[in-house]
């Protein structure tokens, strides 16, 4: 679903990743974990162009991303992106937030999308929240308004960047259990978070990257009770 | 007193004139603003350039000098380029003149722009970079997340700063007084010439001033308040 070969990117003079490989597969739960500063948000942006790479391949869905003939936008839409301050659309409801884009970008009607809207918003539990705005709801709200702004788009691919982080500690359950959900449906997902319990629980692989680069990979169960890695050690002896 | 009070439904007329040029040139204003400052913001160096000339002028120089170059300086050039295309192919002379209303819309609408496009510039980019990053991420075009997303955010964030610019122009109209625009302050001008009563005249002027400014911003004020309460 996601090839990534030898990506590079640099600010400036500050090289921010120097070299990721990485793979994908369909219906895969992929956690990204390491310090902070160590590049896992670029690399997350890298994956949809929010962020263009300095070098290397960026593959998603067959379509490569560096190809400049590639209609970033039509690739977008196939991968959905979660944010770690919600970024919700302020002036508009919990309802509007998730129908705008299946009705500008997907061409749907407003009927159809309120449908999937509604569906979703059952989904993440929230169904008496349709018509609140951003700043009525609780941060967990939020979170899960997001969520379900970014699957109203069907998309192939989901992206969560420490989606739990903003939150207060009450509130990070019911962001994951929805998560929970999403992958046990078969969603494809790359997740950057501090989860460790996520990560054992529905991760499927986990990627440790430090300083640009992925240092350590493997299932949950080897990288939580048998890492290799000095600074892997290092780092999980600190958060776990 | 008397003279004041005889002289009031004619200061009065001059501000209507006084609020309507000052309604027509933020209007136009706001149209420009808008042009001028997404061009600043794009990524097209050429637009944003010119972009910058504009504002840069327009805020760069007094608002009487742009009168003034507006109202005799452009149609001067004018006329020495239709007197040589007279004298080369005998054609008939057209312009004459530049009305003085269209010379003050375009001075005072040019002039507001530019402040505009600064209002507008500002709006935009006070809005957190992870709106935009979030209407992308939907897939939706740079068009469509400033159009959906964006612009509709910044424009109650504009509205207090574009009320202010409503209040510095009406004011600032006073100065198409010396192309003889009869608005308020021309009006009182005009009347002091007449009476020799410049105290009373021009204070009155200035009271007639004072109460458009404070009715305006409380009016600015109150929408303000309306708008947040609306999210
Ligand atoms: N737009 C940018 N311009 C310049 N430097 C940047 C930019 N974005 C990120 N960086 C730098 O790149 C490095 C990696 O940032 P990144 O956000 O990817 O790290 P991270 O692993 O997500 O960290 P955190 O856990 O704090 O979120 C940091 O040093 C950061 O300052
Ligand atoms: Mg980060």
């Amino acid at each position: 679903m996601i090839k990534v070969s030898n990506l590079y990117k640099r600010f400036g003079h500050l090289e921010v990743l120097r070299g990721i490989d990485c793979h994908v597969a369909p219906q895969e739960v992929v956690v990204v974990i390491g310090p902070s500063g160590s590049g896992k948000s670029t690399f997350l942006r890298c994956l949809n162009l929010l962020e263009q790479p300095t070098a290397g391949e960026v593959v998603v869905d067959g379509v490569n991303l560096m190809d400049p003939k590639t209609d970033i936008n039509k690739v977008r839409q196939e991968v959905g992106m979660v944010f770690q301050r919600f970024n919700l659309f302020p002036h508009k409801t919990a309802l509007e937030n998730i129908t705008l884009a299946p009705i500008k970008v997907r061409g749907m009607t407003q009927h159809e999308a309120e449908e999937i809207a509604h569906n979703l918003l059952a989904k993440v539990g929230l169904s008496d929240k349709a018509h609140a705005y951003p700043d009525q709801l609780s941060g967990g709200q939020q979170q899960r308004v997001a969520i379900a702004r970014a699957l109203a788009m069907r998309p192939k691919v989901m992206l969560f960047d420490e989606p739990t982080s903003a939150l207060d500690p009450e509130m990070v359950g019911e962001v994951l259990s929805v998560m929970k959900d999403l992958a046990r449906e078969g969603m494809t997902m790359v997740v950057v978070t501090h989860e460790m319990g996520f990560a054992r629980e529905v991760g499927d692989r986990v990627l440790f990257m430090d300083e640009g680069r992925i240092v350590e990979e493997g299932t949950p169960e080897q990288i939580f009770n048998y890492p290799k890695n000095e600074r892997l050690k290092v780092f999980l002896s600190k958060i776990l | 007193m008397e003279t004041v009070i005889s002289s009031l439904p004619v200061l009065l007329l001059g501000a209507v004139k006084t609020l309507q040029i000052t309604a027509i040139s933020v209007f136009i204003g706001c149209i420009l603003g808008l042009i001028a400052g997404l061009s600043r913001l794009s990524r097209n160096r050429v637009l944003s350039f010119l972009a910058v000339c504009y504002v840069d002028f327009f805020r760069g120089t007094p608002l009487l000098v742009q009168i003034v170059i507006v109202y005799f300086g452009i149609p001067q050039i004018l006329k020495d380029i239709q007197n040589q295309l007279v004298q080369a192919y005998g054609i008939t002379p057209v312009f004459e003149n530049i009305p003085i209303f269209l010379a003050a819309v375009i001075a005072c609408s040019l002039n507001s722009g530019a402040y505009i496009a600064e209002i507008f510039r500002a709006g935009v980019q006070s809005i957190e970079k992870g709106q935009m990053e979030a209407a992308r991420s939907l897939g939706m075009t740079h068009g469509q997340a400033m159009r959906y997303v964006i612009l509709p955010q910044a424009f109650k964030r504009v509205i207090p700063p574009l009320g202010n610019e409503f209040i510095a122009m009406l004011k600032d109209t006073s100065l198409l007084s010396v192309i003889g625009f009869e608005e308020l302050f021309r009006r009182g001008q005009l009347i002091v010439g007449a009476t020799y009563q410049a105290f009373q005249i021009y204070l009155t002027v200035a009271f007639i001033y004072l109460v458009m400014v404070v009715s305006f911003s409380r009016l600015v004020d109150y929408l303000e308040r309306r708008l947040k309460t609306g999210d």
